[in-house]
């Protein structure tokens, strides 16, 4: 299958295989006007098989987002044609209005004004944190 | 420090620290009768609490400061939306510190990070309440001297018992400390607690539902009280309620210094026969609870002035 080399924009590659509709989704993607391919279990001579996002348009990319679902993700940004830089990212330190508190008793389900913010408590088992209530998120 | 919100904002000398400084205002009363002179703590319970409010409004009392505030949500505020960021802000123009009681968890937080001036978690829902672990420490520290080769029994409602949670952790940054959980099996110590405190500091445990069996090799007994508010079904708890009654028959089988223990209100699961036996400590307890909260609105307003 082939998809056209974009000529502005981002590249988001090595994606687990299977996440890479949950990062379309945080990420908003669907709200966009330029062209956006998902290309799912690409055969990845490193990962097996591996999810590919491209983006057509040069827009801001939520790192900490990208981390939190999958942290192995590598981004390359794309202009006129040609990669002008790479970055690998890692899990947050803090995730701020990504993910919602679904514990009923947390402050954050009555005050909706509040952001939602999670804390990385354990980066060995990825786990994150509600800063208010300390519920665990579910990822 | 800035505020408390949780036991684990305290370092284990900054909790020392404040029981010597309990230990002295017991020792030494009119050395602080006005302390806090001039000072106004504001009291803002969201919900009821007779003990813990009455003893942070008796704490500023006694240290020569005076007290404003409310004890429930509908006299205040809150009954017309008001948040609880915008509350923290107001009172900070009125007093010199908060305690802040809600159902919510996290509450107090959200008050700390817009009051600016310190805030004491007077109890979030189910989640933290510092200071009646801090009036737990100062309790056992009267009771035996210190915190260490201690075997506590924790006893009854161990699942949603908040004040069990927040004593075993701060508990477990001392030495040689067995723990002996006595539960129904619906209603025992969550595994995250076990997993992460328990077995991750390396603190023997035992888990079992009689405390017949249990009470004979304690140094401390700390019963709680199946709360009807933390169950979603009315049967469960009706089912779970009474399991266990400390009795006379019960005390017969303990160690003649055990100390027992209960953050109160207590329901059935001590006989009232129990009160007059110089093991039980938990009246004591609610004193105590007087003293350290003293020490700690001292401590916290000192560091304010700063």
């Amino acid at each position: 299958m082939n998809i056209d080399s974009i000529q502005n924009g981002v590249v988001i590659d090595h994606i687990t295989a299977g996440s890479g509709m949950k990062l379309y989704d945080l990420l908003g993607l669907d709200k966009l006007d330029c062209s956006v391919a998902i290309i799912k279990n690409v055969h990845s001579g490193k990962m097996g098989k591996k999810d590919i996002i491209k983006i057509d348009a040069d827009i801001p990319i939520d790192f900490d987002v990208i981390g939190y679902v999958d942290p192995g993700v590598t981004l390359d940004f794309i202009k006129d044609g040609v990669r002008v830089d790479k970055k690998n990212v890692d899990l947050p330190e803090k995730l701020k209005g990504v993910i919602k508190c679904h514990n009923p008793r947390c402050i954050t389900s009555t005050e909706q004004e509040l952001p939602h913010v999670f804390k990385l408590t354990d980066r060995e088992k990825k786990i994150y944190r509600c800063i208010y209530c300390e519920t665990k998120a579910n990822i | 420090m800035k505020s408390l919100i949780s036991i684990l904002d305290l370092s284990t000398e900054e909790i020392d620290e404040l029981i010597a400084k309990a230990n002295d205002i017991i020792a030494n009363p009119v050395k602080y009768q006005d302390a806090c002179a001039h000072k106004k703590l504001a009291t803002l319970f969201y919900e009821p609490s007779t003990r813990t409010r009455l003893s942070f409004e008796a704490a500023m009392l006694e240290l020569g400061g005076s007290v404003l505030g409310f004890s429930e949500a509908n006299s205040s505020s809150a009954a017309k939306g008001e948040s609880v960021a915008d509350t923290a802000k107001t009172v900070s123009c009125y007093a010199d510190i908060i305690a802040m009681r809600h159902p919510k968890e996290g509450a107090p937080f959200v008050a700390s990070q817009n009051a600016t001036i310190p805030v004491i978690n007077a109890g979030d829902g189910g989640h933290n309440h510092p200071t009646q672990t801090l009036t737990d420490l100062l309790t056992i520290y009267r009771e035996k001297g210190s915190f260490d080769n201690l075997t506590i029994g924790f006893c009854g409602d161990l699942k949603f018992g908040r004040t069990v949670h927040s004593l075993i952790e701060a508990l477990s940054r001392y030495s040689n400390i067995k723990v002996v959980l006595i539960s129904p099996v619906e209603l025992k110590l969550p595994s995250y607690i076990k997993k992460d405190v328990l077995k991750a500091k390396g603190i023997p445990y035992v888990q079992t539902t009689s405390l017949e069996e249990a009470i004979p090799d304690l140094d401390i007994l700390y019963m709680t009280r199946v709360q009807r508010e933390r169950f979603f079904n009315e049967e469960d708890y009706l089912r779970l309620k009474d399991t266990y009654i400390l009795d006379t028959a019960k005390m017969n089988l303990a160690k003649p210094d055990l100390a027992v223990m209960h953050p109160l209100p207590r329901v059935n699961e001590i006989s009232v026969a129990v009160d007059s036996d110089p093991r039980a400590c938990y009246f004591k307890q609610v004193l105590n609870g007087k003293y350290i909260r003293m020490a700690l609105i001292l401590k916290l307003l000192e560091e304010a002035s700063k």
